[in-house]
């Protein structure tokens, strides 16, 4: 017998260990995610991926599959709750998106737009966050940090090299880079690392190579965030 | 519609750089059917100094970075029914913005005493000028704003969906395509 469970009505298929969100992925259908990446083990943080099992709010990134639940994803509340925390990781950095060379290729960019994001709703924290320029190809804008922990994962469990670690606690909690000067220039990290793709906002960019693409032509201007991001494709 | 019933929209720039107002102006011919169903109320484009009290729609580019543009987004607050916010710096602060990681004093020393090339500066003092603000703010932090059109600038396009929508009663909506935060 094939294992199914509904999402907004619709029958997706699974296969025993997967994830809602890699279901959902593998059968064409977006749902928003921030934190989450295929090719990683989840981390649950964003909370971008909530959807509502069985009428409880779950991670759909770390919540296996089972047979007949019913999942709820593109509903207005569910949506509005998403628009919420995406506004409060805006407002809790420094995203300027025009002098950003990130925009129009960025996730949290992208994922705003898909919610409807008109406004950043909140106060603004403007925080003070130095950029790390110490590194010969790479540069570090802190600003723009929604601690994904991408490249945290991806330093440690691909390249293994543990780069990156995630340090303090709730809101004071922030990316570092381990060195003993806290300098990307003092670590062994080359523009080859799996870490250096995948940070889905402007942390970790590629020196001289800015606006590359012009508006009009970037990833997320062609097509809109729901399009691009589902495993299919 | 006559003029009666014609309703009244004012604009202002705060700590903007007008780049707004000249993508306003990007909606080109449909200006003349704009001007069929709204006059211009205090704004850059008729040069009237102060909003009439009966305004409809309010338009406000740029932040606030001085005492002036808070009390300018105060009387627009007061006089027109609906306040937009246009373009990034409006609704998150924008270029102004990023002063905001740097103390006042620090900007005003390098700026009016440290840089080079400046002999006996001085920081400006007159009693006329509005106080700079110690940060820049979005507008929406010290006013109520109902609606918002991001981009830098938003599009001509953007901003003629945004108006039309409203004068047709509609809630306004942006697709992919005219939203964007850049």
């Amino acid at each position: 017998m094939s294992l199914t469970f509904t999402l907004d009505g619709k029958t997706i298929p699974f296969t025993e260990g997967q994830t809602i969100i890699q279901a959902a992925g593998a059968a064409g259908v977006f749902i928003p995610h921030l934190c989450y990446h295929p090719e990683f083990k989840p981390h649950g943080s964003c909370k971008l991926c909530t959807v509502k099992v069985n009428g409880r709010h779950t991670a759909s990134c770390t919540m296996r599959a089972s047979a007949g639940m019913v999942v709820e994803s593109e509903t207005e509340e569910i949506n509005a709750e998403r628009r919420a925390l995406t506004q409060m990781l805006f407002v809790e950095g420094n995203h300027f998106c025009p002098s950003c060379e990130k925009s129009g290729n960025c996730q949290l960019q992208a994922t705003a737009y898909h919610l409807g994001m008109m406004s950043p709703h909140y106060d603004h924290f403007f925080p003070s966050r130095p950029v790390d320029a110490s590194h010969p190809e790479v540069l570090l804008d802190f600003n723009r940090c929604i601690l994904c922990s991408l490249c945290v994962r991806a330093s440690r469990d691909v390249d293994g090299k543990n780069v990156f670690a995630l340090s303090g606690r709730g809101i004071r909690t922030h990316l570092i880079v381990n060195a003993k000067s806290g300098q990307l220039g003092d670590t062994d990290f080359t523009l080859d690392d799996k870490a250096a793709q995948v940070c889905p906002v402007g942390v970790i960019l590629k020196k001289r190579q800015g606006f590359a693409v012009p508006i009009g032509e970037r990833k997320y201007d062609k097509a809109p965030i729901s399009d691009t991001m589902t495993e299919g494709k | 519609m006559t003029a009666k019933n014609k309703l009244k929209v004012a604009t202002t720039s705060l700590a903007g750089c007008f780049g707004c107002h000249m993508s306003f102006l990007d909606i080109d011919e449909r200006l003349f059917t704009l001007l069929e169903h709204i006059e211009f109320d205090r704004s850059p484009l008729t040069d009237i100094k102060t909003c009439s009290p009966d305004c409809d729609i309010g338009i406000i580019e740029g932040g606030l970075c001085n005492a002036e543009n808070v009390h300018v987004l105060r009387e627009f607050r007061k006089n027109c029914k609906i306040l937009i916010a246009m373009g990034a710096c409006a609704i998150n602060g924008g270029l102004p913005a990023q002063r905001n990681h740097l103390p006042l004093t620090t900007i005003l020393e390098e700026v009016y005493h440290t840089s080079p090339g400046l002999a006996n500066g001085m920081i400006p003092n007159d009693p006329e000028l509005p106080l700079p603000l110690n940060k820049v703010h979005p507008i929406h932090e010290v006013v109520k704003i109902d609606y918002f059109i991001p981009g830098c600038p938003p599009s001509g396009d953007a901003i003629w969906k945004v108006l039309t929508d409203l004068l047709a009663g509609r809630e306004p909506e942006l697709g992919h395509g005219l939203m964007h935060y850049d």
